[in-house]
């Protein structure tokens, strides 16, 4: 058995706070998710050599960073972990060049430039290289910070809320790097965010910690689904996976097929074939017991009742649609009126206009550890 | 050109600035590492550091020029095994550099500690994930950043060594073409008949001297807060 990307067991204590924390994470990308608060930064602290854990031990593919047992602390410096953070901290007296080129001079690699055509050209940041940090947008200095993370040959790379100081627009311009960063970079990356749509989008494996504990950790699109983590991540909702079919203009619908049927969804822009991730959560998802007629939602895939989860004031109803979960709210005496019981055929219907544009992701075979 | 100034009052010149470079250049290592152990360290005795440092800014320049003589005179603690390897401080120039270095520490140290200060240890962090040693993180990171205000503490420490009278006279006297700077040259001239004239012109350098030396510490204090506001 080869050694985890990252293996984490630490104990911290920091006044009132106590953070307990155990995780491993594979390949791919492993987010941290959770409220602020629950210990997500200190977790990158100790991870990065930032901060020392009381108890503990931190392993990153089989090289150990910090064993309290045997009295063994890496300093940052030499741990090969890089990080993107929060607030890009380029260094100011330095171009973006320079800012790139700091971590392979001190890593002590030759300079390749291939690799760094192939970063710069990754991030789309060719054109920044004589401009000074101060002239940058948000957007731009956060893509800058990665390919400086990247470019240091990281054997781990830790991206700490890297979006969350950016709008909406900033957000959405960044995302498809990261996805690409996940799928071509080949860097197993921990990722913290408190954002279910930034997770639910990127993520293969979730670790969900509440105060300063893991309260579950496992395959993403898993532990969307779980009703008793509704409070962690807000609402429930199901993760498909999907392909690109393609796009009528007349009516300006995308044309998705997957596991679970087609679905018809406003205009993406995307080429037929191209892979998708789509979170549709379980307010946005009706149930019908026979095939609609005379209905103004588009989507209406036939499946069957996996299983009721009682949730809060109501209940979840999951959908086997041909093997893939969706996810649907109903309150109780719907459920009732309805007699929805395991093994029920019933129609689950989404509407096109539920779909959120931010919802969606370059999708790929998802990575279980 | 020879600004109406005699060989004498030239001599009083040129020897100040060669006292206030040796004392500048000598005390900026020094300067710069307790100002690094002030801003950026936590231990034992720190307030104490903290305390000798600011001390010369304190104490009568009298007294500080008298332990000055206690501690390197011939006879002093330091002085006597100084003394036998060939190094003497009393009533020499370098001896003048040494107490102009003392009195301009503080200034020198107070003005590199507030702007290694100003440095954001969050981008030091930054450069330590990006494989930097602390030295090297000192060195591409904290240093270039303080930089112009380190610089304007050395300047502060030079104006400031262009100017000692009173540890300079007591530790080293005011002997003319060896310990004899420009402020003791005009003390020397204010004290003879027919001085005035002379003492003037040295004053009128002394100024100008000052001045220009003041100008260049704002600058390069002006150009280090908009360094750092770039970030």
């Amino acid at each position: 058995m080869t050694d985890p990307a990252l293996a984490v067991d630490v104990a911290l204590r920091r006044g009132a706070f106590t953070l307990e924390a155990a995780f491993a994470a594979g390949p791919g990308l492993t987010a941290l998710f959770g409220r602020s608060g629950s210990g997500k930064t200190t977790l990158i602290d100790l991870i990065a050599g930032l901060a020392r854990p009381d108890r503990g031990r931190i392993a990153a593919g089989g090289h150990v960073l910090v064993d309290t047992a045997s009295r063994r602390f890496l300093p940052p410096h030499r741990r090969r972990v890089g990080v993107v953070f929060q607030d890009a901290r380029l260094f100011p007296h330095l171009s973006v060049a320079q800012n790139l080129a700091y971590g392979r001079v001190f890593a002590r690699l030759p300079h390749d430039p291939a690799e760094f055509a192939a970063v710069i050209g990754m991030l789309g940041i060719e054109a920044l290289l004589a401009r000074q940090p101060a002239g940058l947008s948000g957007g731009e200095r956060q893509r800058v910070a990665i390919g400086r993370a990247l470019l240091a040959k990281p054997r781990l790379l830790l991206m700490d809320e890297p979006l969350a100081a950016l709008d909406e627009a900033r957000k959405a311009e960044i995302l498809p790097y990261i996805e690409r960063l996940r799928d071509e970079a080949g860097v197993p990356i921990v990722y913290v965010s408190h954002s279910v749509a930034e997770v639910a989008r990127l993520a293969d494996t979730l670790v969900v910690l509440d105060g300063g504990r893991v309260a579950a950790t496992g395959p993403a699109e898993t532990l969307l689904r779980r009703a008793d983590l509704i409070p962690l991540h807000g609402e429930p909702g199901a993760l498909l996976d999907m392909v690109v079919e393609g796009t009528d203009a007349a009516t300006g619908l995308t044309r998705l097929t997957g596991q679970a049927g087609p679905l018809l969804v406003p205009d993406l822009a995307k080429p037929p074939g191209a892979r998708l991730r789509v979170r549709i959560p379980a307010r946005d998802v009706l149930v019908a017991t026979l095939p609609p007629q005379g209905l103004s939602a588009r989507n209406a895939l036939p499946g069957r009742v996996a299983g009721l989860v009682p949730a809060g004031t109501g209940v979840l109803v999951e959908i086997d649609c041909h093997g893939a979960i969706l996810l649907a709210r109903l309150t109780e005496a719907a459920v009732r009126d309805l007699a929805l019981a395991p093994g029920r055929e019933v129609v689950a219907i989404v509407k096109s206009a539920a779909f959120d544009p931010a919802g969606f992701g370059t999708g790929r075979p998802t990575i279980a550890i | 050109m020879s600004l109406g100034l005699g060989p004498e009052e030239w001599q009083a010149v040129l020897l100040s600035l060669q006292v206030a470079t040796l004392a500048t250049l000598a005390s900026l290592p020094l300067g710069l590492g307790v100002a690094w152990l002030l801003a950026r360290r936590r231990f034992p005795g720190r307030a104490l550091l903290d305390g000798l440092v600011h001390l010369p800014l304190i104490l009568p320049p009298v007294v500080t020029g008298y332990l000055l003589l206690l501690a390197f005179g011939r006879k002093g603690v330091f002085g006597a095994p100084l003394a036998e390897l060939g190094i003497v401080f009393a009533f020499r120039w370098t001896g003048a550099a040494l107490a102009c270095a003392v009195m301009g520490f503080p200034l020198m140290v107070r003005a590199m500690r507030l702007s290694l200060e100003a440095v954001d240890t969050r981008l030091e962090d930054a450069a330590g994930t990006l494989g930097a040693s602390p030295l090297m993180v000192f060195l591409t990171v904290t240093l270039p950043l303080s930089l112009p205000g380190c610089l304007a503490g050395a300047v502060l420490a030079f104006a400031k060594a262009m100017g000692e009278f009173g540890a300079t006279i007591t530790f080293v006297s005011n002997i003319p073409g060896q310990t004899q700077t420009l402020p003791s040259a005009i003390y020397t001239l204010t004290q003879v008949p027919g001085g005035e004239g002379p003492a003037l012109r040295l004053t009128l350098v002394s100024v100008a001297l000052s001045i220009t030396a003041l100008l260049v510490s704002e600058a390069l204090a002006a150009r280090a807060g908009r360094r750092l506001g770039a970030g």
